[in-house]
């Protein structure tokens, strides 16, 4: 276990060193000077630039630039937005939140769909069923998700009225922030309209959440076929059945679980799948999240967001491929050590 | 079989639970009793004597502020506001106002008022803005574009307080505008006792961003480019208002304005798209007022090549203006022939667009020395306004008609709006889509905002062009209360302007406004925005 996690924290150390680099990099090649690009203080007198020449060690070699900026990374130090002068550590965290719930509540979502699918197609293997979920899970993959997002939009918004198109919650709830997470925010609220707003934030949940976890639950069917097939394969099962098991028993217990196993360790990689398909998702329903501020950063060629975003974003990937391995682990000792059981 | 599993029927069970949720009775609805006004922009302040955006009047004036006097929503006739009533003397250099005595200002999380609204508050409220000496007067850049372009430091001599509800304006001149000029946006009351207190914690820059008035709502919150949250003032003088709360959702794009109003996230949406398709919806109703406001086109005429007039007047024929009108205001709106619609009463049917001729532009082109033609940059607004419903479009229409006369066209439009709009006043655009909305019915509003030398500095001259001639004339047209004689003035003026041509104006265009059925109450004014007094949702 001690071998298992140095491994991830020694790929988590080179893996953040590249990172930093392609940022700190990115405020040379940017247009503009490359220490406003970095700080973002557009507004600076001749003054307070010098000091901040000074502060970012600009008068000395690119290795020390480089370490000084490091060192204002870790204090939580991104510089400020272009757009809207405020840090961009807090333009972040103000942030982060909603895209961290419209995520997994899409990725909870994908998983106890597409993985129970999948198990259905895979016990049906070759027959109408089968062949029909592989088709959905075809269609489902292929699907753009902006298109998928607009149409939502404009069936279940716009002709039907059924469900928002657009935000977290209904403007009308005044909700404390508190966690950021909405629905956690509202259930510690209190608020005469509780209940109502609860309602309607999670109204607001069902379109994007449906858009973004379509494409997941697609793959998360195929992989929990292919896995359930791989274990209904091997030879403890056909021990069971000799046994004289039933085949429902042989599923709930033997099955399910080994293949589960399989599937979480994949549930990690697509998890950056999951949250670049959030960030186009988030500018079609107007969600108050990161992608959405860095998709419009862009815009608004705001640079130092751009080198924020770009950090938080892929560290926080990263953090969530690193806990999902971990548990991978946790459920499956062949995982954490490879002398066992071979 | 002897495990439960969670199955997908059972979360499908359990989600609907959620949703469907247990109380129903519809009164308690927060939604029931609450506004949502999807607005186009976002507010600069909080205080309207400090801009002249539309998008912030909108959002501020009528809301939170009240005026000594106002306009008749119906016929734009001045009636009482704060002061019941008011005398002016024969040679209309003296204007005294008697005050209501009972008007409450809100009280809010950061400010309990102590005393009602007396003299006190109006001569502050004016003072803050004439005085430079005054502590207030530098608090938010010292620029309040309206009264300054009015020149009313110069026109008042003094404001007296007679007693606790009498306040006297003593005028240098006599000012025919100068009514009209004080039911406009700008002329809110603000609060005394607030503005002292706000001295005494040191927090002087929060009177125009935590805004305390008279009007029927109160401010409650602001997400910096996200809503605005109003609550109703509920010792609003001329009665409580309806509602339970007032939102502001900013929703800058057109079409995600228009798909929230069908979705039933908002309940009126401004500056709407798909007139037809909204006429169609049962549930909605399509609104529109003929406004005070034109569109232009207009010439940083301190840059080459437009500081050479002929140069300005080629491209007032180059223009093809009724193309425009079809496809930018698609019919709705009316050709601008002068810089003020045909409904003021300053308008002159001898004043007539400029036609529409390539010939004649590439003359005065060659004539200027620009036979080759040249390549400029053209700043088109990020936001629809009633005066230019999409001004993106507009600007293509004129690179495509500027190509013909070889002149190559850069459009401008990616800033955000208030970026936009300071990045103009300061002159770094070579020629602008803008417009201007009027502000009170006087036609001394067009003049002396757009074009005068004065409102160069305080940034609503976008196209630098200071001509005394012209500025002499709208002066002289202040002087006298005669109509027909300021008429004749404003006509020279309005000569001048096809002359020199600083700017182009394109149309004069209706503001429209779509809502659902369930909203009842006159909303739109002609002049000065909205207004949600009186507004209600059943």
């Amino acid at each position: 276990m001690l071998i298992f996690t140095l491994r991830r924290l020694s790929l988590f150390f080179f893996t953040m060193l590249l990172l930093t680099i392609l940022s700190f990099s990115l405020s040379f090649l940017f247009p503009g000077e490359q220490l406003i690009n970095l700080t973002g203080q557009l507004y600076a007198s001749p003054e307070y630039l010098e000091a901040l020449a000074h502060e970012y060690h600009q008068q000395e070699g690119i290795l020390s630039q480089y370490f000084s900026y490091l060192t204002h990374l870790f204090h939580g130090d991104m510089g400020y937005s272009m757009t809207s002068q405020l840090p961009i550590t807090s333009e972040i965290f103000n942030r982060l939140p909603a895209t961290i719930e419209l995520t997994c509540v899409a990725l909870l979502v994908a998983m106890f769909f597409g993985i129970p699918v999948g198990f259905v197609a895979a016990i049906y293997h070759r027959k109408v069923p089968d062949n029909f979920i592989l088709a959905i899970a075809m269609i489902g993959y292929s699907i753009p998700v902006f298109w998928l997002g607009m149409l939502a939009i404009l069936v279940f918004s716009i002709q039907l009225g059924w469900l928002p198109s657009a935000g977290q919650i209904s403007l009308l709830f005044e909700i404390k922030h508190v966690t950021g997470l909405q629905l956690v925010d509202i259930l510690l609220s209190d608020s005469e309209y509780k209940w109502q707003a609860f309602q309607d934030a999670s109204r607001h949940l069902i379109l994007p959440v449906i858009v973004v976890a379509l494409a997941p639950a697609t793959i998360f069917m195929r992989l929990a076929r292919s896995a359930m097939l791989e274990v209904l394969d091997t030879h403890y099962i056909k021990a069971a059945k000799a046994k004289g098991l039933t085949f429902s028993q042989i599923i709930y217990r033997h099955g399910m679980r080994n293949a589960v196993i399989k599937v979480i360790r994949d549930v990690g990689l697509q998890f950056a799948n999951l949250v670049t398909i959030a960030m186009v998702t988030e500018v079609i329903f107007s969600w108050p999240g990161i992608g959405r501020w860095l998709i419009e950063s862009i815009y608004q060629r705001d640079y130092t967001a751009i080198q924020g975003g770009l950090i938080v974003l892929s560290t926080f990937i990263f953090i969530v491929h690193i806990i999902i391995d971990f548990v991978y682990a946790a459920l499956n000792p062949l995982a954490r050590e490879p002398h066992h059981g071979t | 079989m002897a495990h439960f599993t969670l199955t997908p029927p059972y979360y499908l069970a359990l989600l609907l639970l959620v949703l469907t949720g247990c109380d129903s009775n519809e009164a308690l609805y927060l939604s029931k009793q609450s506004i949502i006004y999807c607005s186009e922009g976002a507010p600069e302040s909080f205080n309207p004597q400090t801009v002249t955006s539309g998008t912030t009047i909108d959002a501020t004036a009528n809301q939170l502020y009240n005026r000594l006097i106002e306009f008749d929503p119906a016929d734009n006739s001045i009636i009482p506001g704060i002061a019941k009533s008011w005398h002016v003397t024969r040679d209309r250099k003296m204007v005294t106002f008697y005050l209501h005595k009972d008007i409450q200002f809100h009280q809010t999380s950061y400010f309990t008022p102590t005393r009602l609204l007396n003299a006190d508050d109006i001569v502050f409220s004016f003072n803050r803005m004439l005085d430079e000496s005054h502590q207030y007067h530098a608090v938010s850049g010292a620029k309040y574009p309206f009264f300054q372009n009015a020149q009313f430091a110069e026109l008042i001599e003094s404001i007296e307080k007679i007693n606790d509800h009498t306040v006297r304006f003593r005028l240098s001149h006599s000012d025919s505008s100068f009514l009209a000029n004080m039911g406009s946006n700008s002329a809110v009351i603000l609060s005394k006792e607030y503005a002292d207190q706000l001295v005494a914690r040191d927090a002087m820059a929060d009177i125009d961003m935590l805004p305390i008035g008279t009007g029927p709502f109160k401010f409650k919150q602001y997400s910096s480019g996200a809503f605005i949250r109003y609550e109703p003032h509920t010792d609003y003088w001329r009665g409580k208002p309806q509602l339970k709360q007032l939102v502001f959702d900013i929703s800058p794009r057109d079409t995600s304005r228009l798909i929230k109003l069908l979705a039933g996230e908002c309940d009126i949406i401004a500056y709407p798209i798909a007139h037809e398709k909204i006429k169609q919806h049962p549930n909605l109703i399509l609104e529109s007022v003929t406004s005070f406001n034109v569109g232009y086109f207009g010439f940083n005429t301190s840059k080459p090549p437009f500081n050479d007039p002929l140069v300005r007047k080629a491209l007032s024929y180059a223009i093809n203006k009724q193309a425009i009108l079809e496809t930018v205001y698609t019919g709705q709106a009316e050709i601008a022939n002068g810089l003020i619609p045909n409904s003021s009463w300053a308008y002159d049917s001898s004043i007539t667009s400029q036609e529409y001729s390539i010939a004649k532009a590439q003359k005065l082109l060659t004539e200027a020395g620009y036979s080759e033609g040249f390549t400029m940059d053209l700043w088109a607004m990020p936001v629809q306004r009633a005066y230019n419903p999409n001004a993106i479009t507009m600007a293509k229409l004129i690179q495509a008609d500027l190509q013909k006369v070889g002149i190559k066209v850069e459009i401008v439009s990616d800033y955000e709006w208030s970026t936009f709009l300071r990045k103009v006043s300061e002159g770094e655009h070579q020629s602008v889509l803008l417009g201007w909305s009027a502000d009170h019915p006087d036609p001394d509003n067009f003049f002396s905002t757009l074009l005068s030398c004065g409102a160069i500095a305080t940034g609503s001259n976008r196209t630098f062009w200071c001509n005394a001639k012209f500025d002499q004339l709208i002066q002289s047209a202040l002087q006298t209360d005669n109509i027909n004689i300021r008429k004749a003035y404003y006509l020279k003026a309005l000569k001048l302007i096809n002359d020199e041509v600083p700017l182009i104006p394109i149309a004069h265009s209706k503001r429209y406004q779509a809502r659902a059925k369930n909203i009842n109450g006159k909303l739109l004014r002609s002049i000065g925005g909205i207004d949600f007094n009186g507004v209600t949702k059943n």
